[in-house]
């Protein structure tokens, strides 16, 4: 080793002491703005500047102290550490908020409705053999099944129709709107469409004011089993349809226009093209689409909640989990629902996942 | 040689700055219990006292005006719709208000078998408590030896509101017994009206409308004893006495003649528009059975009372036996969080001087003894007091006292879905079936 690198000075010891002190410095500060930030008493403006200051310069400056403080180390050694450094904060933060959580609501869904004792598997035979509970996972089933096959479809035929339209960006932009409203919001409106008000009284509800403009009697909708959980799917195809038409019209437009050439010169209609090419051609974006809709609907709650609040046979997964966990007060028979809800979220999760992988562009 | 020196010397240094990050943490936390402690010498001036509840915004705030005066105290309601979910939410989440108001004492008693509701005969001095209180009250809200809530505002439900002067005009006559009322109904029908209006949506809470009604049908079909293990659980929802009193509630209920709407109307109508129909002319229907606070969504917010447009009789006996009683309900504030500022907050909830405003203003009742009943700005409004007081029994509404699963839960979407047309013994066995044990 050549000599000048055995050198220490007292100079270089220090600023290594500094940059390995500096970290825990920095983290130092950062709790005590969190110890800062319980306290009540504190000015609003106060807030505001110390989350901004910890939150984004104390973090950034972490990072980098951290990165320093590696450096420190013989270079075998810092090489070896430094992506750990940096993934280690994400990976806490993993832990903390989803791993723990997910660990600790499977334990509690063996137990009681205080999610104290333990209770064996009565949560879940409950789930599966109560007539309520019975009737929101069928629901849940009916709203994978329509809502994701209705939103596909509608956003399919859309894309190709508009591929062919000189007004296409009008066309996607007034579809696409309805994305920009959130669910609540989009069932506040759905609910005066659906508005009843007794014969004879002035129909303020769109539907009924156009079946008694036909001289039909005014409906209560959300009274009609089954029929009113499709009116519900509608709120969600509604909502969605714009989504799943932009992903897939972006790969309609990667089908190669030789291939449409070729299909045409050899004599075939739009509908073979359609059905015979482009669907075909698209099938991977559709297939991560529908998974990813898929996903949204398992979850579905705030349509459910702000048109009938689950009432007449209306309920789903989420709306059950919401009702026993935070209006009976059951957290056993709650984090049971939310298991079998994360249960049957993986494998489309994966799958998703992996179809993302193998998609990696080649689809446009 | 150097070398493994270095790292010595980092490793050591790594453990001392870890030890004066404990240390400094520390630190940190006696300074942080200090500022709690210098807060009780620090006056109250511009203290927030955090309040959750059901109430209407402006009513509230105008009864905690003098209090505010008084103390420099800030008061901050916040008023929401859906107060059975949120406040569990909240407190879950270990961001509970410094106090909330409960209507649901069943609700308010999970939270204090749980051990974080403070203990108000610890805060208040329990001899003045039972001066400003009846009994009964103090009673309701005591689970173990603990003062839970108080009481600040109450209601009749067991009334029925019409339109007086048409009514008179029409020639009809107030009902004094069940027969009569059908009779009425009957009389009101035959006329070409419509003699019932119910308003049974209620968002989160769709359905209490008909459980209102069971039970004041059932303080008058069954007795004090019976109605009191119904709330127990000891008399379950199939047994005769509550499946005749759910009989006799779809006699009016699932005739299409008798309501407004008929039964669709019924469960999609607001119960805020549910009274609605009385005041148009003529009016599209007669009777409307509600608690006194529906005064509070009249068209003219109660000044109908004032002109004499509108009143309301007691929702008469059907067995004589039973005599006239009277179901009551209120709402009870419960302290989260112990502050000063919280417990001078407390202490002047439990004075009839907190009520005043909204008392003078009218629609609402106090359980206070020192409210004067000359605060009553009506006559009517001392009726219903004088109601309470005179009652043969007086029962608390029963779906607020039972467990939340059928309370907050069962009892009301099963009474919704038996009134959309379920078979009433299959709504009644999906009830005793929801009772947690």
């Amino acid at each position: 080793m050549p000599k000048n690198r055995n050198k220490w000075s007292l100079r270089k010891i220090l600023i290594r002491v500094f940059f390995i002190i500096l970290p825990f410095v920095i983290l130092l500060f950062i709790r005590s703005s969190f110890i800062l930030l319980q306290w009540k008493e504190l000015p609003k403006y106060l807030v505001f500047i110390i989350s901004i200051i910890t939150g984004v310069f104390a973090i950034m400056a972490l990072f980098f102290s951290l990165d320093r403080m590696v450096s420190q180390f013989p270079r075998t050694v810092s090489e070896k550490i430094r992506p750990y450094i940096f993934i280690l904060p994400a990976v806490a933060i993993l832990i903390l908020y989803l791993l723990y959580p997910m660990i600790r609501t499977v334990l509690i869904s063996f137990m009681d409705s205080k999610g104290k004792v333990f209770n064996g598997l009565k949560n879940y035979i409950y789930i599966f053999t109560d007539s309520h509970m019975l009737v929101s996972l069928r629901n849940s089933a009916l709203w994978i099944v329509f809502v994701t096959f209705f939103t596909v479809a509608l956003g399919l035929v859309i894309a190709v129709l508009v591929d062919k339209i000189r007004w296409e960006k009008l066309a996607k932009s007034l579809i696409f709107l309805p994305m920009a409203i959130s669910f609540v919001g989009a069932s506040v409106i759905w609910r005066f469409i659906y508005y009843y008000k007794p014969p004879g009284e002035v129909q303020i509800g769109l539907l009924n004011a156009i079946v008694t403009s036909f001289g039909g009697k005014p409906q209560g909708w959300f009274l009609l089993k089954p029929w009113n959980n499709f009116f519900l799917m509608i709120i969600m195809v509604w909502l969605l349809t714009g989504y799943a038409m932009v992903i897939i019209s972006a790969s309609v437009k990667g089908v190669p226009k030789y291939l449409v050439e070729a299909a045409r010169i050899d004599g075939a209609n739009e509908f073979t093209i359609f059905f015979r090419i482009t669907i075909p051609y698209i099938s991977k974006t559709i297939l991560t689409v529908a998974t990813t809709i898929l996903i949204m609907v398992l979850k579905v709650f705030d349509i459910v909640f702000v048109m009938t609040n689950g009432q007449f046979d209306t309920s789903v997964i989420a709306h059950r989990f919401y009702l026993e966990s935070f209006v009976y007060r059951n957290f056993g028979r709650g984090s049971a629902l939310a298991v079998i809800l994360l249960i049957a979220v993986i494998p489309f999760m994966i799958w998703n996942i992996r179809k993302l992988y193998e998609s990696g562009g080649s689809n446009g | 040689m150097e070398d493994s020196m270095k790292k010595i010397l980092v490793v050591l240094l790594m453990i001392m700055t870890v030890a004066s990050l404990w240390a400094g943490g520390k630190t940190e936390k006696s300074t942080e219990e200090g500022t709690v402690s210098t807060d009780t010498s620090m006056p109250l001036e511009g203290k927030k006292v955090t309040v959750f509840s059901t109430l209407t915004e402006g009513d509230f705030d105008a009864c905690m005006k003098p209090f505010e005066e008084r103390t420099g105290i800030d008061v901050i309601h916040e008023p929401t719709r859906d107060f059975e979910s949120l406040i569990t939410v909240r407190v879950e989440a270990g961001d509970p208000p410094d106090v909330a108001i409960f209507p649901q004492p069943g609700l308010l008693a999970d939270f204090a078998a749980d051990g974080i509701i403070m203990d108000l005969y610890e805060w208040i001095d329990k001899s003045y408590l039972e001066k400003q209180y009846n009994k009964t009250w103090l009673d309701m809200s005591t689970f173990n030896g603990e003062l839970a809530g108080l009481w600040w505002r109450v209601s009749c439900k067991s009334l029925v509101w019409y339109p007086k002067k048409k009514f008179e005009a029409k020639g009809y006559k107030i009902p004094q017994t069940w027969d009569a009322l059908i009779a009425l109904s009957d009389q009101i029908v035959a006329d070409g009206g419509t003699p019932w209006t119910i308003g049974l949506e209620s968002g989160g809470a769709t359905g209490w409308v008909a459980t209102d009604w069971m039970e004041d049908i059932m303080l008058r079909t069954a007795s004090p004893e019976k109605y009191d293990q119904w709330v127990a659980g000891e008399l379950p929802f199939s047994s005769p006495e509550v499946k005749h009193a759910a009989e006799l509630m779809g006699q009016i209920w699932l005739n299409p003649d008798y309501v407004y709407g008929g039964a669709t109307g019924i469960v999609t109508t607001p119960f805020q528009n549910g009274a609605d129909p009385l005041f148009t002319d003529p009016p599209k229907a007669w009777l409307h059975k509600q608690a006194n606070f529906v005064v509070d969504f009249f068209p003219r917010k109660g000044d109908e009372m004032k002109t004499g447009d509108i009143d309301f009789f007691y929702f008469p006996p059907i067995d004589p036996k039973y005599g006239k009683p009277v179901l009551g309900q209120g709402e009870q504030l419960a302290a989260f969080n112990d502050r000063p500022e919280v417990r001078e907050f407390m202490k002047y909830i439990a004075t009839g001087e907190s009520t005043k405003a909204w008392l003078e203003k009218g629609g609402f009742i106090s359980p206070h003894n020192d409210a004067s009943l000359d605060w009553y700005p009506t006559e009517a409004s001392r009726k219903i007091a004088k109601m309470l007081l005179d009652a043969d029994t007086v029962r608390f509404d029963a779906s607020d006292l039972m467990p939340g699963a059928v309370g907050a839960g069962s009892f009301w979407s099963e009474m919704t879905e038996y009134v959309a047309g379920k078979d009433l013994d299959e709504a009644l066995a999906d009830i005793d079936k929801s009772w947690p044990r």
